[in-house]
């Protein structure tokens, strides 16, 4: 259920990030969905990948600074409405989101929605009380 | 502790004795060595009008640069026929300084490198493992002579092959051990990493110094390995190790002051400061004959301790934990920093030792101090607020300490240079001159 995503430091520098991206592709690794957080003197990188183990990996091996991350990746359905639909859920429950972003899936065509909560298992329960399909990791990985 | 006799000497008596020795100090530097008397003459003193201790402020002082010029043996009081072993500085700043020892002088700094010992509890019972390193610096050869007048067994390891220093630490029983502070962790490291667990072992003290270190240090330390962490002093050109070391009470280091007469002078106008204020060390060796040295400053730090009587029962007056060097002083919108309480404060906050780098800049008029400080995987989190209150937190840690604001900068990892495997610590980007 849940996904691990890799998070990386970057200096808000010129060249950082395209760096960092060459070092994933060296290592034969697909990336699946990205986002990336930036304030004036830094920023975080986020992934998702295929193949989480050699992507660590080869960044540590860069001497770059990494962390896995546990994160919930949600299809939203497509009709207006769909993600907001969603948050409703997860504010009755009171469960405060760290950080989201949204990719599409390219087989289904659908959005998928990565949310970062601080207690993923009470994300679970109230999203499957809703109604709410979580993806499988292994489908995640695989897009 | 090992000599009570003069360890714990009434002060007035240990005054009058340090004045008997500098009026001796004194002539002999005159008549012998033609640096001394050239200096004195200039300021105008001569050996008689020392007439106690308190006459020290009129003898001028000797700085490192006028040491290093009396390559190799201008310094030097006695014939070679009376030097019985000679020891020199690294000299990576130039030629070296030279310091040539009687027998005498031998035997003085062994009986301060066994009071040292002796200030953690260590007696003629114990095993001291020396693991400074032999040769021309005194940090090995010192502490050994201390070790073997103590009556301890002495283990001279020297410093490096640490595998073999643990299986020996282990099977001969080791109690004291002495070494760099950095070498003490890599001790323990290299232990885990062989599966050791030298918590079990029967140490009991460790006597560390040879480079600046922090209390923060002292506690991963004593977490590590089961010993009182001390701090001992010394310089080769005072001696080498047993100026000066921590009692049990592990709060200030007591000078062996019947030998080495300690004094705190502002660096900038060499005016000598009162106990409890924070200056240059300045240290004269009362005994020494082999090279007598006058008011030298060390360029270290530090302050001497205003406190009564310590419960150890030691009289030598205590100076507390170096500060820093002259040399690394920075002095930012008028304040003192030194690197080292950054370092500190870097420590405190994380209980690792990040890589940082303090780059001082001048905007207009005013001074601006930036810290990089890598962002290691204990230090990183995947949120940004969190990453914004670590830099918060450091910045206002560092303005509380140093009463100084800086910008802090979290930097990638391995982007502050390094060379030789230390990292540069400070960048000075004012052009002052």
């Amino acid at each position: 259920m849940k996904v691990r995503q890799i998070s990386i430091f970057l200096e808000n520098r010129s060249g950082r990030l395209a760096g960092v991206l060459s070092e994933v592709a060296k290592a034969g690794v697909n990336i699946r969905a990205l986002s990336l957080a930036d304030t004036s003197d830094f920023g975080i990188l986020r992934l998702i990948v295929d193949d989480v183990d050699a992507c660590v990996k080869a960044l540590k091996d860069g001497g770059h600074t990494v962390s896995l991350t546990e994160v919930l990746a949600v299809e939203v359905p497509d009709r207006p409405g769909g993600l907001a639909g969603i948050l409703d859920a997860l504010s009755k429950a009171d469960l405060n989101v760290e950080y989201m972003y949204a990719f599409v899936c390219r087989a289904t065509e659908k959005a998928v929605v990565v949310f970062r909560f601080e207690d993923a298992n009470a994300a679970i329960a109230a999203l499957k009380d809703a109604g709410i399909s979580i993806l499988p990791a292994e489908t995640v990985y695989a897009l | 502790m090992f000599n009570p006799q003069a360890e714990a000497m009434p002060v007035g008596e240990l005054r009058k004795l340090q004045g008997r020795r500098l009026r001796a100090l004194a002539e002999r530097a005159y008549d012998r060595v033609p640096f001394y008397r050239a200096k004195m003459d200039a300021q105008g003193v001569k050996p008689e009008d020392i007439r106690g201790i308190e006459d020290i402020v009129k003898l001028p002082f000797t700085v490192k640069a006028e040491f290093r010029e009396q390559y190799p043996f201008g310094m030097f009081a006695a014939p070679m026929s009376e030097i019985v072993r000679i020891h020199a500085s690294s000299g990576t700043t130039g030629k070296p300084t030279v310091v040539g020892y009687t027998r005498a002088d031998i035997d003085n700094w062994a009986e301060c490198a066994a009071r040292s010992l002796g200030c953690g509890g260590a007696t003629a019972e114990d095993t001291v493992q020396v693991a400074y390193g032999y040769g021309l610096f005194t940090g090995g050869l010192g502490m050994h002579y201390g070790a073997e007048k103590l009556g301890a067994a002495a283990l001279p390891m020297s410093a490096g092959n640490t595998e073999k220093q643990i299986m020996l630490m282990k099977d001969f029983g080791v109690t004291v051990l002495c070494c760099t502070p950095s070498y003490a962790l890599q001790i323990a490291e290299v232990a885990a990493a062989m599966g050791e667990d030298l918590m079990k072992l029967p140490l009991k003290s460790g006597h560390f110094g040879a480079e600046p270190w922090t209390e923060a240090m002292r506690r991963r330390i004593e977490e590590v390995l089961p010993l009182k962490a001390l701090d001992i002093y010394g310089l080769s050109e005072v001696a080498g190790p047993g100026v000066a070391n921590e009692c049990l009470e592990q709060h200030g280091l007591h000078v062996f002051e019947d030998h080495f007469y300690p004094e705190i002078i502002d660096p900038a106008t060499g005016d000598p400061l009162p106990d409890g204020q924070k200056g240059e060390l300045v240290f004269t060796c009362l005994t020494k004959e082999g090279v007598p040295l006058i008011r030298y400053r060390t360029r270290d730090i530090t302050m001497i301790l205003d406190e009564g009587p310590c419960p150890c029962g030691r009289t030598g007056r205590k100076i507390a934990r170096l500060m820093g060097r002259t040399d690394d002083m920075l002095i930012i919108r008028g304040v003192n920093v030194f690197p080292s309480q950054v370092e500190d404060v870097l420590v405190r906050i994380e209980g690792v030792h990040p890589q940082y780098l303090i780059i001082v800049d001048r905007q207009g008029n005013l001074d601006t101090m930036e810290i990089q400080v890598e962002v290691t995987e204990n230090l990183f989190s995947d949120e940004v607020k969190k990453l914004e209150a670590l830099r918060d937190k450091i910045h206002h840690q560092i303005k509380t300490m140093l009463n100084v604001s800086a910008k802090i900068t979290l930097v990638e990892p391995k982007t502050i240079e390094r060379t030789l495997g230390k990292a540069k610590r400070v960048q000075d980007r004012r052009n002052l001159i």
